[in-house]
């Protein structure tokens, strides 16, 4: 399949996004946060880092960038997206995935890595993994902590929409722990850890990241 | 502002900061974003209505932020008369 990474102005995790993609059985295309198209893809990845510097809020601004009207659209018409940290608060800003991510509540820039559970297995990112599967990825990131209003809340835990969860600590304030979402389809997921830097044993904590980037074929394939 | 149910770790750390430094009392801090529009021409009720929605749709995350706003006369902005001096 071919999946499109979208670099925005100040993106840091694009190339090893694009890299895990690879990695993991797929083909990488190189989407400019300008563009007017998605050239093709079957899938998106928003990759890591501090779109736009991360002012205003973070997210707030890329996602207003041409290339997210088209995802928006994409995203619509049941694509598979996946937002990682950076990502995942572009497409909280976006109003893609419900919720909101704010300054860590230990108010200090974290960077270690994470154990966490696979809880949704059933998204186009999560199939790859076993329900309730335990991993174990790098997580880095200032604004990390995941809020929503209880009603929001609650129907996201009742839908199964809580694709992670940290284990052991919970590294940033989010709420009941949660390391990422769905969308109420399943497609669109966003997770705050990253698995693009746990694909091969050479670099990072293992290869616990790469069912991330395998399961978009396994689920082609099902 | 932040809504009063969200965490505001900015307005923590100012709030641990106060005592610090003598003053005493303080119960609560919660920190904000302000923005000073400057429009042209007249604010007419629809130019206002332009930026209730830019408000809306940019300034503010209404899933966790509250915004207001309001409209004063003239320029230049206070900030900017005090720097001069």
């Amino acid at each position: 399949m071919k999946v499109g990474v979208v670099t925005f102005p100040g993106s840091l995790d694009d190339v090893d996004a694009r890299r895990a993609v690879r990695i993991g059985g797929n083909e990488a295309v190189a989407l400019w946060h300008a563009d007017a198209d998605l050239k093709g893809v079957d899938a998106v990845i928003l990759p890591g880092g501090f779109s736009y510097g991360d002012y205003l809020r973070c997210g707030a601004i890329s996602r207003f960038a041409p290339v997210m009207e088209r995802v928006v659209e994409a995203a619509g018409a049941g694509m598979p997206v996946l937002g990682i940290c950076n990502g995942f608060q572009i497409l909280c800003e976006s109003h893609l995935l419900p919720g909101a991510l704010i300054r860590n509540d230990h108010r200090k820039f974290v960077c270690r890595d994470q154990l966490l559970r696979v809880e949704n297995n059933r998204t186009p990112w999560t199939a790859a993994y076993d329900e309730d599967q335990e991993i174990r990825i790098v997580l880095k990131n200032g604004e990390g902590g995941f809020v929503a209003d209880a009603e929001t809340l609650a129907r996201i835990e009742g839908e199964g929409q809580v694709v992670a969860r940290y284990l052991e600590v919970n590294p940033n304030g989010s709420l009941n722990d949660i390391a990422g979402i769905a969308n109420e389809r399943g497609n669109v997921v966003g997770l705050m850890p990253h698995p693009e830097h746990a694909v091969e044993e050479l670099t990072g904590s293992g290869l616990d990241g790469l069912g991330f980037f395998t399961s978009l074929v396994e689920t082609a394939l099902a | 502002m932040p809504k009063p149910e969200i965490l505001d770790p900015q307005g923590k750390a100012v709030q641990g900061a106060l005592p610090r430094l003598g003053f005493t009392g303080v119960v609560d801090v919660r920190q904000g974003k302000r923005f000073e529009i400057e429009l042209e021409g007249e604010v007419t009720d629809e130019v206002l209505a332009q930026v209730e929605k830019m408000a809306a749709t940019l300034l503010a995350n209404p899933v966790i932020e509250n915004y207001t706003v309001s409209l004063e006369d003239g320029a230049p902005a206070r900030s900017e008369q005090g720097a001069a001096r």
